[in-house]
């Protein structure tokens, strides 16, 4: 019993102070590493590999990862809903200001701005994708050819999957499935 | 009742096929729940993600609890955001208990690699139409891509240009307005 909140309360924490997606939750965990021994280092970066390979939130992942590695079914359950719970509660509380202050002149002026920023911030993760899925960063600068930083199959793919999904405008689902079959069958 | 289910159920869908950080779940949560079910628009979308930078948790269990709140108050927001952990939840369990190589496997690799090109073609996609609406001035194109290098050449927190962004709107909206107000005087 002492295990399961103790757990709930790690990752309560991790939930309350990691600020910023998945992989702000990382420093937590080296933390909770050292301080609980609930796992090993070389667990965390397992972790993260599966974390990133599986559909779904990272941060999520690794407590669930991290949950089950210590006390099986329940572990990962329990995990997650610490990590979650501090989230929901900020959420709802922010939500009803939000929705109070939103004729507010200041906040629609501040949302004028904060609209751009996040468009931005989503444009900057597309961009940091588009690095790993187009470029190959680490045979350019072992060899240091710029041809050798593209890679076409990848580039051409792009592009045929940008034009087929402007013509037929399916679920976007459907594309990450077909893409992930391509990538399969092509060895991307 | 039929609309808590689905909340769960558009959720799980989100959380099942979201490769990567919160910005890949906006091409489905923008198709399902901006253009299929009109539960928010664009915009929304938009604050939520943006607030969801600033606060503490993961960005896609934020805008989960966003949505199901704007919909069915407290108790859709825990709804929404238990539908989109609910498949990591069983996924993840079933590859720690089966596979602990998961990532390893070559298919796995090849799988993923294709799948970031369809993530990539998506999110530019759904940034345009995010966007639309919001990119209306030389003001805003500025704060948009002076967000985009902060982002990619420091490493700094996200909240500092998006709380950045929200004060420059803020004084650039009341320096405008005064000089409106200003020059009807004088008119």
């Amino acid at each position: 019993m002492m295990i399961y909140l103790q757990l709930f309360w790690e990752f309560f924490k991790t939930g309350l102070f990691a600020i910023g997606g998945g992989l702000a939750t990382l420093p937590f965990l080296y933390e909770m590493q050292v301080k609980t021994g609930w796992f090993t280092v070389d667990d965390i970066s397992n972790l993260i590999a599966i974390s990133e390979s599986t559909p779904g939130p990272m941060g999520v992942n690794m407590a669930t990862y991290t949950g089950f590695t210590v006390c099986g079914i329940p572990g990962g359950i329990i995990a997650v809903l610490g990590l979650i719970t501090p989230s929901i509660v900020i959420i709802l509380i922010v939500a009803r200001i939000l929705e109070r202050f939103k004729q507010n002149k200041v906040v629609q002026y501040a949302l004028y701005g904060l609209r751009a920023a996040s468009a931005g911030l989503i444009m900057a993760a597309g961009l940091r994708v588009a690095q790993a899925a187009f470029l190959h960063m680490d045979v350019w600068a072992e060899q240091g050819f710029a041809w050798k930083l593209f890679n076409p199959i990848a580039i051409v793919f792009g592009i045929l999957l940008f034009v087929v999904y402007k013509k037929t405008k399916k679920h976007p689902i459907l594309y990450i499935v077909a893409a992930g079959v391509v990538g399969v069958i092509f060895a991307l | 009742m039929k609309e808590l289910l689905d909340l769960f159920l558009v959720f799980a869908k989100i959380g099942g096929f979201t490769f990567g950080g919160g910005y890949a779940m906006l091409p489905i949560l923008q198709r399902e729940v901006v253009e299929t079910r009109k539960w928010a628009t664009n915009e929304e979308l938009m604050d939520y993600y943006a607030i969801g930078q600033c606060t503490p948790g993961i960005i896609a269990v934020n805008t989960a609890t966003f949505i199901g709140n704007k919909r069915r108050g407290v108790l859709g927001g825990i709804v929404a955001t238990i539908g989109c952990v609910t498949p990591s939840i069983i996924i993840i369990m079933l590859i720690a208990a089966l596979i602990k190589q998961f990532a390893d496997i070559i298919w796995v690799q090849h799988a993923l690699a294709g799948i970031r090109v369809a993530v990539c073609v998506l999110v530019f996609d759904t940034v345009m139409k995010l966007a639309k609406k919001s990119l209306k001035d030389v003001v805003t194109y500025l704060i948009f891509a002076a967000v985009i290098l902060l982002t990619l050449f420091t490493k700094l927190p996200a909240v500092l240009w998006v709380v950045s962004a929200a004060v420059i709107g803020i004084a650039y909206k009341i320096i405008t307005e005064r000089k409106k107000t200003s020059g009807k005087e004088a008119a």
